[in-house]
């Protein structure tokens, strides 16, 4: 019985197991082939990286994109930016320190500029992953037949313009025939960026970890507190326990 | 009726003369007798128990500052999360809270078969869990669509639609239950105030009806033997113990553990790789974009799998229905002369074996978009599922059952 | 098999029973307190309330003496009021009829705890709520008012139950309300901009 308990306990892993071996979504015929280099690799816990992610966003997303749960106020608290940097910085004309981050981009013109309203960033991290922003930053590539003149691997025909071209530099794809699909092989730089590729990189990196932190800001509150009650339980789970074996002598 | 807690001095007997409350604690915990020899499995009926609570005493409070209404429900959650003190761990405590009660429930209901819970005198009591499973079912859908996210509003679409295969009134059911002509803020107030007020309070009537059903009867264990047919002089059964303090002590200790794991999932794995807050939820419900791909919550999947394993949208209703309901004629299927898996044979154990696969092999493949060889692995599933139940009055019939002992043993 | 399955195991140890349930109960009892806060927590006023009631800039450039500007400040409503300087001088005749001119039992900051009950003579700064039943108490700034009389030296009356305060917000004896109208925290960036709800506003070079 026992050991048929074990059997279908094991092959309760079985979804698990998977789960981690989930094959990637159908998508369009040429994306990277190696997904799996493209990793954000953040750590919240990096104060300065996201201090530098929140100025980055400002001078480079918050023309076109909100984070309308944000405050900025709590943003400086969390991130431990000072009062007068965020005043004089980082709170857009208009916004004072307690207001939630908006942009000035009025929806109508969007809708004429780009076909669509910028969406609210809030919770990208969330709704899709950092490593999906990682790579939608880092794939940008030239396509004469797209309306911004670019397109993007990640998300392909995507409304979004190259916004980082002139610190990334402009890519070009090249693709090359894998049987009956055109599958992407590598990208040529055609125009370098004011930074070089390292710094680019960690420009990316920076952004994504401060749209991980705006997804959850309580997520650090969140692990710190858990390790006290996670010990706290195994301390009362002990306890109840050697209480309960300790009863149970009685019985025959 | 006077009892001897009422001579008693003081508050005490005050109370007595007035609540019997002695004569509850006395006939319920200290003076109420189970078998002793309850295993792992006998940990998850207390645990659903203790879920219900924090299920409740979480769901009032986040309903203090859940705006509903479709304009302004889902900025009400992240408000939850970001502005209210406290208020990410009452809302991660009440969304892995869901999740936990399904899988408790499910290993509850996997005692009452492997052991034969259901079979006389305890039809009754198996009937009520049954009930308050559909009622757990409809009470985690409706509070699945409050956040109103675009998996909330996608899955109350897909699976409200469903009822639209009722012949005949089937559209007409889909619009009452809707109040519209589609999802829509008259959907998600009355989903509300059913998923707060009305459900809770059933949940908790059907809840106490299953525990009197029990007392009444006596629990089962893990041998089908019944204890209370070997009483010594003073009336008590041999292979008894009082559950107060055993069970109690014993109760706590597994509430302890179930806690510490718990807890883990909610401060280090909230989301839990996907399965239980969903990506596709983080984004604000949009009638114009489906997710891609969609699936019910985790705990729904093996209905969905079953529903979407027939390429009519009839007959796949009907057979979903017929999945769940299955288990309601369970004490009655069931033809064996033997309570306990412990004592049944190879027939029976090939079967049981088979069926809990198929579950868990289904619940996968409903995770998994309706393509190619996830649709074929359905339909496979589906045989030894349905014929669990369909053939079960024969082959429990059939089945070489080994003899049952007299008294409770402590081990397999 | 024995009668029935329990009996007390022969080395039975009473106190370390004992012992273990009060270890387990008292640890099971500090966790139920601990697990309480995050419920009590939750009803303190959220990030949103705290940001809406945060401290209110008023430029009082413009307010001259015997004006008042209404304002709200965490939902209460506020009175800013000019006063001339020879009516803040007179306030001290008004010491024999009120409850407590000495503001002991009214609530006000320290600074405000004085004859004039304000930081600067020019302003008063008052919540603008009755300490009766709440109501908000109207204006009558000029001495000698028709309504109260040739010797009324000007400030407010309350038209519920007819409470009366003077000019620093005192409450008349024969009133009704209890102690004086309260004082918020307040203070001055600068020479024209009164912060309420914030002691001490760090000074700013003028705007």
């Amino acid at each position: 019985m026992r050991k048929f308990a074990i059997v279908l306990l094991a092959l309760c892993g079985l979804p698990f197991a998977a789960l981690a071996a989930e094959p990637e979504a159908a998508g369009d015929a040429a994306k990277p082939v190696k997904w799996e280099e493209w990793q954000a690799g953040n750590s919240i816990e990096d104060t300065a990286s996201l201090q530098r992610g929140a100025r980055n966003f400002m001078n480079y997303c918050n023309g076109c994109h909100a984070l309308k749960y944000v405050r900025y106020q709590r943003m400086a608290d969390d991130l431990k930016i000072p009062t007068d940097v965020l005043s004089r910085d980082l709170v857009a004309p208009g916004s004072n320190a307690l207001s939630y981050i908006t942009t000035s981009l009025p929806a109508a013109d969007a809708v004429n500029w780009f076909g669509k309203v910028p969406p609210d960033l809030s919770l990208i991290t969330r709704s899709k992953s950092p490593d999906y922003v990682y790579r939608l930053f880092k794939t940008f590539y030239i396509d004469p037949a797209s309306a911004t003149g670019t397109n993007n691997l990640a998300y392909p025909g995507v409304a979004m313009p190259a916004v980082l071209s002139d610190l990334c530099g402009v890519n070009q794809a090249v693709f090359r025939q894998d049987g009956d699909q055109k599958v992407f092989d590598h990208f040529v730089s055609t125009v370098p960026g004011t930074l070089t590729a390292a710094q680019c990189d960690q420009f990316v990196r920076d952004t994504v970890n401060f749209l991980d932190y705006v997804g959850e800001p309580t997520q650090i509150e969140r692990r710190t507190i858990g390790i006290w009650v996670v010990l706290f339980l195994i301390l009362l789970t002990w306890l109840t326990w050697l209480l309960k074996n300790e009863y149970w002598k009685d019985v025959h | 009726m006077v009892h001897e807690a009422a001579y008693k001095p003081g508050f005490w007997g005050w109370l007595n003369r007035r609540l019997p409350v002695d004569v509850f604690l006395r006939s319920q915990l200290t003076g109420y007798y189970a078998p002793k020899n309850f295993n792992f499995w006998y940990f998850f009926g207390s645990l659903a128990l203790l879920i219900l609570v924090m299920q409740l005493l979480t769901g009032i409070f986040l309903a203090m500052f859940y705006k509903v209404g479709e304009n302004t429900a889902f900025d009400s959650v992240e408000f939850i999360m970001r502005e209210v003190d406290f208020g990410w761990l009452l809302r991660y405590l009440h969304s892995t809270g869901a999740s936990a009660f399904f899988l408790v429930i499910y290993l509850h209901m996997l005692r009452g078969i492997m052991y034969g819970s259901y079979k006389t005198p305890r039809e009754l009591l198996w009937l009520f869990g049954m009930i308050i499973y559909l009622a757990l079912m409809a009470e985690a859908f409706m509070g699945y669509v409050l956040p109103w996210g675009n998996m909330s509003f996608w899955a109350a679409t897909v699976i409200i639609n469903l009822f639209g295969a009722i012949p005949v009134i089937g559209p007409g059911v889909v619009e009452w239950i809707r109040g519209d002509y589609g999802i829509a803020d008259a959907t998600l107030n009355r989903f509300f105030s059913l998923h707060v007020v009305a459900l809770p309070l059933l949940l908790l009537l059907l809840v106490t009806l299953h525990l009197v059903a029990l007392h009444e009867v006596g629990s089962n264990n893990p041998d089908g033997v019944e204890i209370k047919e070997k009483k010594n002089a003073q009336g008590i059964p041999l292979d008894g113990i009082p559950f107060h303090p055993y069970y109690t002590v014993k109760d706590i200790f597994g509430s302890a553990a179930f806690l510490t794991l718990f807890a883990i999932v909610v401060f280090f794995i909230p989301t839990f790789a996907d399965l239980f807050l969903e990506k596709a939820n983080f984004e604000p419900a949009n009638p114009l974009s489906t997710p891609d791909p969609i699936s019910p919550s985790w705990y729904f999947t093996p209905y969905y799998a079953i529903l979407r394993s027939f390429p009519d949208k009839s007959t796949g209703a009907v057979f979903m229905l017929i999945a769940v309901s299955a288990f309601f004629f369970l004490p009655w299927l069931d033809r064996s002369p033997v309570k306990s898996i412990r004592y049944r044979g190879w027939i029976y154990k090939t079967f049981f074996a088979f069926f809990v696969v198929s579950f868990l092999g289904l619940m996968y493949l409903g995770l998994q978009p309706a393509q190619g060889i996830y649709v074929a692995l359905s339909r496979i599933c589906c045989v030894p599922y349905f014929l669990f139940f369909i053939l079960m009055p024969f082959y429990t019939r059939w089945d070489p059952v080994k003899p049952v002992p007299e008294r409770v043993t402590a081990h397999a | 098999m024995t009668d029935v399955p329990l009996t007390a195991a022969p080395d039975i140890d009473e106190s370390r029973r004992k012992f273990l349930t009060v270890a387990a109960g008292g640890v099971a009892a500090f966790g139920a307190v601990v697990a309480a806060i995050p419920f009590v927590e939750s009803w303190e006023p959220s990030e949103r309330a705290r940001a809406l009631g945060a401290p209110v800039l008023l430029d009082i450039s413009k307010l001259e003496p015997g004006q008042m500007i209404t304002t709200v400040w965490r939902k209460q409503v506020i009175y800013v009021v000019g006063r001339a300087q020879p009516l803040v001088d007179k306030l001290a005749r008004n010491d024999g009829d009120l409850k407590d001119k000495d503001s002991r039992n009214s609530i006000q900051p320290k600074y405000a705890q004085n004859e004039m009950r304000s930081l600067r003579a020019d302003v008063l700064v008052l919540i603008g709520i009755c300490t009766h039943l709440g109501c908000l108490p109207k204006t009558f700034f000029d001495p000698g008012d028709p309504v109260l009389g040739a010797s009324w030296p000007g400030g407010f009356r309350c038209p519920c139950h007819g409470s009366r305060f003077d000019l620093a917000g005192r409450v008349f004896n024969g009133s009704p309300a209890p102690t004086n109208l309260s004082v918020p925290p307040y203070s001055f960036q600068d020479q024209h901009t009164l912060v309420i709800g914030l002691d001490g506003a760090p000074a700013k070079g003028a705007a």
